[in-house]
């Protein structure tokens, strides 16, 4: 799960890592209000609120010098339709800014935490290159990134942290400033169950302060159970309606270009559902794991999403049924079909548990389904259908 | 002989009274799986004896069984001489349940369920590593294990295996049946098939399976089944080109999987453009393995490999007279040139 920059620097806030004074706004007269009454000083910074990386090159963050300013930035980026090198041609629109006070800054430094899957631990990465996308200097210079391990259970060691902050060049004198901030920023990412933190830029400033300017935090959507204040932080504008809707039916549902609807069961196999649809010539439109409990209800539900979309000219039914039953889902095909129709070529290839008995309902039902015997014939099926 | 899972293997299920934890329960002893206890906190005494559709709770023969339930894993090793541990534990609780299996002495835990958060793993890793090095972790969010035959212990459907030569390891549930299905339609079989899992910290990883194929004279050949996200594919590869010397043919999911989604399993994700299938397919071949593109081609890349390579007897392919001859031909080749032929 992910959550907008305003929102990471509150959770930040709470293990005492050093941020701005800033408030969050939704209209031009508001940004004015807070500028003035809740932050105070002369300059200020109006930040885009989108969950989308790269939002300065895109024009959604603006310095602001005036309160007259303050509030036409806000008018200016709130409703815009901002295109970010992450949102895809289309944009993303910004419903709301962070209205930031501003600081004189001498250096940006880049502060990361990942897990790290191969070696099963915690990584803390840091460089002297902030601001900069973190695969680029990965890239160009790979030398400039310095890296720590650590476990949950230990943390961050203050040690560790010491030698990230050398290593990176924080002067001296603001070596504990910034080693006490990293072992916070490692205690927030243990404490609230994160799968990415990124703090770029951390900066230093000219009156000595180690400060987080910009807050990335997405969260492993396994531990959301015991984080009900972070659940709440989810801002359902930012995801596509069609995977909400799917996640309320348990399904795993990700929205691609595609003309090929595909509902199968199983995370791998949808996967290879997909590939194998492109390496038969055709293109999917989705990513859809119907899960090993699925109901009739749940394969409606994924049925109709699919449908839904305007791009999806046919459909592939995979099932490997070892948990899922076969007549389930053949079920839950006749039940969805009846309620919207059938108006596009629909191939079923079933196999596993109960599989005699799921033919035998679609055979029953009268439906103008394609049949397929294995993946391979579903596939050159589907793509004969819908080209 | 086959790998982790053979005859003395004696199995408590942890959770043996939620729903997944007695449908499958019921299933494995079907299979003829010995499923010696079950542990449920706070329900010891009481025993499973009927499935969850209501009949008589039989083994493979059709004799009766009844399972004993007990309130720690403790208990069942010490009373029912349980050795291995299969979990249906809900997430929140399922990190625990691996320790404590692990700290009553089980040589094998095999974990099934999903969603346990990243966190609670890496802790768990930690924890085995430093306090029971000497237990094995299949999982979590895995389909199990199974040695067709003898036993399974998982959620996979025991009818479409059959005994044989094929190993089979793979990061995806559903996926691993489609190659276990191919394999078995052209009349080749499956010595033992393990679902490592599809999230990021787990316990068993390719090359621990690999290793273990190496070494088992009734595994004659692997497919390993890989998907995007990590570089646990590119570490077997570079394990495979050193140490095995028995056919590999790979599979890798997720060739058309977009940049940055978590394409269902918690692991799978392309992410700071890092993960690919490409990168991986690409490792693989240099390493020599053989790759199948096409998820529907995993056992017919396999048989070809075998028809040009092996020196072992696979039974008989079904569809064709003529391989039989085929294969006995390259077999003098290749046992001429001995062990270390591929490397």
């Amino acid at each position: 799960m992910n959550i907008h920059e305003y929102q990471a620097k509150t959770v930040l806030a709470k293990f005492g890592i050093p941020i701005l004074k800033g408030a969050y706004v939704n209209s031009p007269s508001e940004a004015r209000r807070v500028a003035k009454d809740v932050i105070g000083g002369d300059v200020w910074v109006v930040k885009a609120q989108i969950h989308a990386g790269g939002r300065g090159k895109g024009g959604g963050v603006k310095l602001a010098k005036s309160l007259d300013e303050v509030e036409a930035h806000a008018k200016t980026i709130i409703g815009m339709q901002l295109v970010t090198h992450q949102t895809g041609p289309d944009g993303k629109k910004v419903n709301g800014v962070l209205i930031e006070q501003g600081c004189a800054i001498s250096h940006e430094y880049y502060l990361g935490i990942v897990l790290d899957r191969a070696v099963g631990k915690l990584c803390m990465m840091a460089s002297s290159e902030g601001g900069m996308e973190i695969e680029k200097v990965a890239e160009k210079s790979p030398e400039k990134i310095i890296k720590e391990w650590f476990f949950p259970g230990d943390g961050l060691f203050p040690y560790q942290a010491r030698n990230l902050a050398k290593a990176i060049g924080v002067p001296p004198e603001l070596i504990g400033k910034a080693a006490d901030a990293f072992v916070r920023l490692a205690r927030c990412y243990v404490e609230s169950d994160a799968s990415l933190m990124e703090i770029n830029p951390l900066v230093t400033t000219k009156d000595g302060q180690v400060i987080a300017l910009d807050a990335k935090m997405n969260f492993d959507d396994n531990a959301l159970f015991r984080h009900k204040d972070i659940v709440a932080m989810r801002d359902e504008t930012e995801e596509d309606p069609s995977e909400l809707e799917a996640h309320k039916y348990d399904l795993n549902f990700i929205k691609l270009d595609g003309t090929i609807g595909c509902m199968v069961n199983g995370a791998g196999l949808a996967m290879a559902t997909m590939d194998i649809i492109k390496l038969s010539g055709g293109s999917p439109a989705n990513f859809l794991d119907v899960g090993g409990g699925a109901t009739k209800e749940n394969v409606t539900a994924a049925f109709k999403i699919i449908m839904k979309d305007p791009n999806v000219k046919g459909i592939l039914v995979n099932i490997f049924g070892g948990i899922m039953k076969c007549d389930i889902v053949a079920e839950g095909i006749i039940a969805a079909t009846k309620e919207v129709g059938l108006k596009i070529p629909v191939v079923v290839r079933l196999e596993g548990t109960n599989v005699d008995r799921g033919k035998q309902l679609l055979r029953d039902s009268k439906l103008k389904l394609i049949p397929a015997d294995d993946l391979g014939d579903a596939a050159k099926k589907i793509v004969a259908a819908v080209v | 002989m086959a790998i982790f899972v053979d005859k003395t293997t004696r199995v408590v299920t942890q959770g043996i009274t939620g729903k997944h934890g007695a449908f499958h329960t019921a299933r494995c002893t079907e299979y003829g799986t010995k499923v010696v206890a079950g542990v449920t906190p706070g329900k010891g005494g009481s025993s499973m004896k009927t499935t969850p559709e209501g009949d008589p709770l039989k083994d493979d023969k059709g004799k009766a069984v009844s399972i004993p339930i007990y309130d720690t894993v403790r208990e069942t090793v010490k009373k029912e001489d349980a050795n291995t541990a299969m979990i249906f534990v809900p997430p929140p609780f399922a990190a625990d349940a691996i320790l404590e299996a692990a700290g009553a002495g089980c040589r094998l835990v095999i974990c099934i369920t999903e969603g346990i958060p990243a966190m609670d793993m890496v802790r768990v890793k930690a924890a085995l590593k430093r306090d029971y090095p000497n237990t094995r972790l299949v999982g979590p969010n895995c389909p199990g294990v199974i040695t067709p035959g003898v036993a399974k212990i998982g959620i996979m459907p025991g009818h479409i295996h059959r005994p044989g030569h094929v190993g089979i390891v793979s990061r995806s549930g559903t996926l691993t049946y489609e190659a276990v299905h191919q394999v078995t339609q052209r009349g080749l079989g499956q010595s033992t098939c393990v679902g490592i899992g599809g999230d990021p910290v787990n316990g068993t990883n390719f090359i621990d399976c690999l290793a273990a194929f190496e070494a088992d004279k009734d595994t004659h050949a692997i497919i390993m089944i890989g998907e995007i996200g990590g570089s646990a594919e590119e570490e077997a590869a570079a394990f495979i080109k050193r140490n095995v010397s028995k056919p590999v043919v790979a599979f890798i999911g997720g060739q058309t999987a977009p940049k940055g989604k978590r394409m269902g399993h918690a692991g799978a994700i392309i992410s700071g453009g890092k993960g690919t299938a490409k990168e991986k397919i690409d490792c693989l071949r240099s390493n020599g393995v053989t790759v199948a593109m096409s998820p529907a081609d995993m056992g017919t890349t396999l048989l070809n490999v075998l028809l040009k390579k092996t020196s072992k007897s696979f039974g008989a392919p079904k569809q064709s007279g003529k391989a039989k001859p085929a294969a006995k031909k390259t077999a003098k080749k290749s046992a001429a040139k001995g062990k270390g032929k591929k490397k």
